[in-house]
């Protein structure tokens, strides 16, 4: 190894050891790599937290802080729970995510078993198919669905059904990538020794791979109903008109008009419902994958 | 799994597609059908009394002339959407540029050199993905207003305030790679958690630098992860449309997103939109296909 060379002092200490400049030490400490990950995870997340705070603040600016006070969530003129289209919004927006989860969860873990265990060619088309909706960009999915709820399935009307039919379209290809997943790797042996043990396929299923399947079909149902909470671009192709508004359409469309901290407290509710999900997944899948030394939250980020 | 016959087995075949039917046909219906409608409306060769295009369902009645407009004026140098087109790619290009200069280090830190606070580090960086897009969106909103915290920040440094939300392309590609990041990391951490350790002491112990080894071993080895993270980041990122009206709202920043969203939901010309959102398909189908193959020969090789 060449060394540039350098007046060292520790030279007569250790007359044997080849003096390694900072940069050539692979044991050295990455001060600089752990800045750049601090300042990024400050960056991405320190806006959010303050205009968390400004929810509570007591007055109607968003960026002068005024005192706490809780008058933007409840109680007061403008705030969220006295405001009608908020609450509205709110309700669809639960409601759209309920229901969302209620259809595409059992339509994509079917999917997902049919799909991993029926070996065949038309298999694979279906295979291709569904995973296409993951990589379109969803302009596309959002402009597609509306022009053929426009002109062709003319019985199915814009706002809440055309928004719960499109959800469930983009929803059920995560269902199967996760549900997919978890298949692969339980493998096909605990079946077959139902099925020598003399169990029919569909009691194989209901007995054997649901139960199995279990953590990976409500992570999958969780993280649904998260991205329906969260889609803003296909409900707003869909939704038709103000009374069909979920949050997400709101506060896009209420961001660049005066708003007031009413906006960031309905921004907040929505952040708190999507987390209260996400820590009843990482809780269920914890509590699932006790002893096994991969944690909740790398098989989340190993999904994503 | 062998093929092995017996009693069960015609009823096991039976099975899985009929568990994979329902799934199937709502993807048919719901992703396929709306695709084609997409085309017929952009092959459209008539319009109703609100002139508004009639969509061509048969193939033989299509008529190109105004998809062939669109693809003239998106391609010419004169053309009226070109400079959108070209916007389009140079904002994404530099928010794609600063995702890969923050995101590829915070990645790499998190992966392999966190240490004990990894699991800490891990959950704060998954953190902006259960966040609403918009949200953070209008988290910004609150800062980069004439009086927010950035502008009363830099007045500390005697620096004068800037409209940072009057057509600003700086605050477009920013608020861009601020938005996408979060969905670049994820997937390149996965890939750098995935190279095995040990290749990188054999690197270390061969003498190897620290730039060298990651150079050589590491960066070759998170080729597939990096390909990933910008194909997943790019997809949305050149369909994007909210980003650019929350943040800069100016005709001046407008990005094919923006002007398909005009056409389709605010003007009666769906035939121009349509045939916009059949462009931007084709030309993001190449990255959309290559990135299917490579994830379908990961999971192969990941089942084999």
């Amino acid at each position: 190894m060449t060394v540039t060379e350098r007046p060292a002092v520790s030279e007569v200490s250790a007359p044997t050891r080849t003096r390694v400049p900072p940069w050539r030490n692979p044991w050295r400490r990455p001060y600089v790599l752990a800045a750049i990950t601090w300042a990024y995870i400050l960056w991405s997340l320190v806006p959010v937290l303050i205009a968390i705070q400004f929810s509570f603040n007591d007055g109607r600016s968003r960026s002068t802080w005024q005192g706490f006070s809780l008058q933007w969530y409840c109680c007061n003129e403008g705030s969220v729970f006295e405001d009608p289209s908020m609450l509205h919004s709110l309700r669809n927006s639960l409601i759209l995510g309920i229901a969302t989860v209620l259809v595409a969860t059992p339509l994509g873990v079917a999917l997902a078993m049919g799909l991993t265990r029926w070996r065949s060619r038309a298999s694979g088309v279906a295979n291709g198919i569904a995973l296409i909706p993951l990589v379109t960009p969803e302009i596309v999915v959002g402009s597609a669905l509306y022009l053929v709820f426009v002109n062709l399935y003319q019985f199915v009307p814009l706002g809440r059904p055309a928004m719960l039919l499109g959800h469930v379209t983009f929803s059920v290809s995560y269902v199967l990538v996760i549900v997919r997943s978890r298949l692969l790797s339980i493998g096909g042996e605990y079946e077959e020794a139902a099925r020598d043990l003399g169990a029919n396929s569909l009691q194989g299923i209901r007995t054997i791979l649901l139960p199995l399947l279990m953590p990976a079909v409500f992570a999958s149902a969780m993280i649904v109903f998260a991205a329906s909470l969260d889609d803003f671009v296909v409900s707003q192709f869909l939704f038709g008109s103000a009374e069909n508004e979920t949050v997400p359409i709101l506060l896009y469309n209420s961001v660049r008009a005066s708003p007031t901290p009413a906006l960031n407290a309905l921004a907040t509710i929505l952040l708190v419902g999507t987390f209260l999900a996400l820590i009843l997944t990482v809780l269920v899948l914890k509590a699932r994958r006790r002893g096994s030394d991969e944690s909740a939250l790398e098989t989340l980020a190993d999904w994503g | 799994m062998p093929d092995r016959p017996s009693g069960h087995d015609r009823a096991t075949r039976r099975l899985w597609p009929t568990l994979a039917l329902p799934g199937t046909l709502w993807l048919i219906a719901l992703f396929v059908v709306p695709t084609y409608a997409v085309m017929a409306v952009a092959f459209s060769g008539q319009i109703n009394i609100f002139n508004e295009p009639i969509p061509a369902w048969n193939p033989l009645d299509w008529e190109f002339s105004t998809f062939t407009t669109v693809v003239t004026d998106s391609f010419t140098p004169s053309g009226v959407y070109h400079e959108v087109w070209v916007r389009t790619a140079i904002y994404s290009f530099w928010a794609l540029v600063i995702c890969v200069s923050i995101g590829y280090p915070v990645a790499y830190y998190t992966a392999r050199l966190a240490g004990r606070r990894r699991g800490l580090i891990l959950a704060l960086i998954l953190a902006p993905w259960w966040i609403n897009y918009i949200t953070r969106m209008l988290a910004w909103i609150n800062l980069l207003q004439d009086d927010g915290y950035v502008n009363k920040a830099l007045g500390w440094f005697g620096i004068p305030p800037h409209a940072w939300l009057s057509g600003s392309s700086f605050t477009v590609v920013w608020a861009l790679a601020y938005g996408y990041l979060p969905y670049f990391i994820i997937p390149l951490f996965a890939s750098l958690d995935r190279i095995d350790e040990r290749l990188l002491e054999a690197s270390r112990d061969l003498g190897v630098g620290t730039v060298r080894t990651f150079l050589h071993v590491t960066l070759p080895l998170s080729r597939m992860g990096l390909i990933t993270a910008l194909v997943i980041t790019a997809l949305p990122m050149a369909g994007d449309y909210y980003t650019n009206t929350i943040v800069s709202g100016s005709p001046n920043t407008n990005m094919v997103g923006n002007q398909i969203e005009l056409f389709l939901l605010e003007g009666p010309q769906k035939n121009i939109g349509a045939g916009l959102v059949l462009l931007l398909s084709l030309v993001l189908m190449f990255f959309m296909f290559y990135y299917l193959i490579l994830t379908q020969r990961a999971s192969r090789e990941a089942t084999r």
